[in-house]
């Protein structure tokens, strides 16, 4: 019976799609594809894709939602005038966006829309605005407070959410450490044993999504061991939450006798890793070479570049070059985009800071094609160019740096930037 | 004749500036050199070589008043380390100084001189003396 009733609701929903597809001869809705900037705003893509420049000069635009209208609400590092999310509306369907307004008196990064919602974070709290049928908000003074108490020690500050299909919010509690030594950031200080941070950071925590003034006690620790969690989604295909850890930093620094001022611009990866309730990724134990494939015990925990560790922690499905702080996840769910990127990873590296004297890597958005929930070949660059300019020696001056991600209602793929505050358009041209 | 009049003058201003910034308290370079030296080793991966700093995360050393105003807080600084929140031309910071308390005196007085010299930066000299001074104040 249950069954029947979903099949009927599901041809249902079907015919009502064709309707309002084919209702529409103009404005956002319109399936005729947006044009691309003449310089695919400057940005370097695949064959068959183009960009555009949606808007410009936002601020310190971290995440990024789009609505199945197609407006954008992006979320600002600082409030800037009480106005800490930005609405982009596009009343003629170019693209561009002719519209702006802001609200929310709060910075931060995290933001997403699930259902009737715009969930939105600032450094402590998660809120949640009430979205009418039009999915735009009615009420933008008064938001629940959903969560609210998450630790912000200002390192690794940024409270990255994302939801899944059952009512539940995701929110990443970044640790106030690099590595969890008796003193951050100095050189020779051991790690504490055990950690005493993983019990209200270094991890992401898990809340119902719809109820107020939740605090620690009222959700649960569901993976642990992770640092720094910016970017992350949740797998609807394999029902499942993915994220990307950035990796700890300055290993010659701290341990200038075990590790060479190479290793350290090259160690450790950052990593893709696939986790359910209960999974430990192993920080601030271990960290994980990409060269040799293996977890490696910590120097701040006995580890010398040699010694393996961590047994017990997960193994992460994709390991990428050291430092380049992945802030955007999106498993990209359209069909705009050719097949072969069809529930695919796209990851918004955010740019290192920490290769000197090395020339800085990142800066650019990658592609990770999956099967099955696998990644299912060798990642790729995918859309490059954000800093304008060749090598990146010093991160200032990148003049934009990808940050968010975010998936149209058409299959266009959006990326935000926090330098300059750009949201850029994807789109493929066939 | 009237061009080399002009170079000749030109010359002559040249030598005279270059006269006027030696006679200023003169910065050796042995320690200049030293303080470089020191900064790559200890600060460089955050504040980067050229003391632009990383954005939104370790802040930047060229021309702010952190840098180039009160010797005493900047030493203090370096000695007690920072982690509050900073503005420096609009602009906060996340990630926390560490305390470099275990440099010695003339070696924290080395670096903030090259600091305070370098990175288009013009500030007097730090004297082991005034990091000992500051240093005595810090429990």
């Amino acid at each position: 019976m249950y069954k029947m009733s979903k099949l009927l609701l599901m041809a249902t929903l079907a015919v009502a799609n064709l309707t309002v597809a084919s209702a529409n001869t103009s404005g956002p809705d319109d399936p005729k594809p947006v044009k691309p900037d003449a310089n695919n705003a400057g940005l370097k893509l695949p064959a068959g894709f183009g960009a555009l420049v949606v808007a410009d000069g936002l601020g310190r635009a971290r995440h990024i939602a789009v609505t199945s209208k197609g407006d954008i609400y992006v979320k600002l590092d600082r409030a800037k005038d009480g106005k800490g999310i930005i609405f982009l509306e596009d009343s003629n369907g170019d693209g561009k966006s002719d519209k702006q307004t802001g609200f929310g008196n709060f910075g931060g990064t995290g933001i997403y829309v699930k259902g009737d919602y715009l969930y939105a974070s600032s450094n402590t709290d998660v809120y949640r605005y009430k979205l009418d049928a039009a999915q735009k908000i009615t009420d933008t003074q008064n938001p629940e407070n959903i969560v609210t108490g998450l630790i912000n020690r200002r390192q690794h500050e940024s409270k990255s959410l994302v939801l899944d299909d059952a009512g539940n919010l995701y929110v990443n509690v970044g640790a106030y450490s690099n590595s969890c030594q008796e003193k951050d950031r100095t050189a020779g200080s051991m790690g504490m044993q055990p950690c005493p941070i993983l019990d209200s950071a270094g991890g992401i925590w898990q809340f119902k999504a719809d109820k107020a003034g939740q605090h620690y006690g009222d959700g649960v620790r569901y993976a642990t061991g992770l640092r720094n969690v910016v970017g992350l989604d949740w797998n609807k295909q394999q029902n499942q939450l993915f994220v990307m850890q950035h990796g700890r930093d300055q290993l010659h620094d701290l341990f200038p006798a075990l590790f060479t001022e190479k290793q350290s611009a090259d160690l450790p990866a950052e990593c893709l890793y696939a986790v359910k309730q209960g999974s430990d990724c192993g920080w601030p134990y271990i960290y994980y070479d990409p060269y040799l494939k293996k977890k490696m015990l910590a120097p701040e925990y006995g580890g010398d570049g040699k010694k393996t560790g961590g047994d017990n922690a997960e193994d992460p499905l994709v390991a990428f070059p050291a430092h380049m702080a992945p802030n955007g996840l999106l498993f990209y769910t359209g069909t705009q985009f050719p097949e072969k990127y069809r529930n695919g990873a796209f990851i918004a590296f955010h740019g290192s800071w920490n290769r000197s004297p090395e020339n800085q890597a990142g800066y650019y958005v990658v592609f990770v094609p999956f099967k099955n929930g696998k990644p299912s070949g060798d990642w790729e660059v995918f859309a490059d160019g954000f800093a304008g300019t060749a090598a990146v020696k010093y991160p200032g001056d990148a003049q934009h740096r990808p940050c968010g991600l975010a998936q149209g209602p058409d299959g266009s793929l959006y990326v935000s930037d926090d330098v300059k505050g750009t949201i850029y358009r994807i789109v493929y041209k066939k | 004749m009237g061009r080399i009049s002009i170079l000749t003058c030109l010359l002559l201003v040249t030598v005279t500036a270059v006269m006027a910034q030696t006679k200023k308290p003169a910065v050796a370079a042995g320690r200049l050199a030293k303080g470089q030296a020191l900064y790559k080793q200890h600060c460089m991966s955050c504040h980067q070589e050229n003391g632009s700093g990383v954005p939104r995360m370790n802040p930047p050393l060229i021309k702010t008043e952190y840098v180039l105003g009160d010797k005493n807080r900047l030493i203090g600084v370096l000695l007690k380390g920072l982690n509050e929140e900073v503005e420096i031309n609009g602009d906060y910071y996340s990630n926390p100084m560490p305390s470099q308390a275990a440099l010695k005196d003339e070696e924290i007085a080395d670096i903030l001189t090259y600091v305070r010299s370098s990175f288009g930066n013009k500030a007097s000299a730090v004297a082991p003396a005034d990091v000992k001074k500051v240093r005595a104040t810090i429990q």
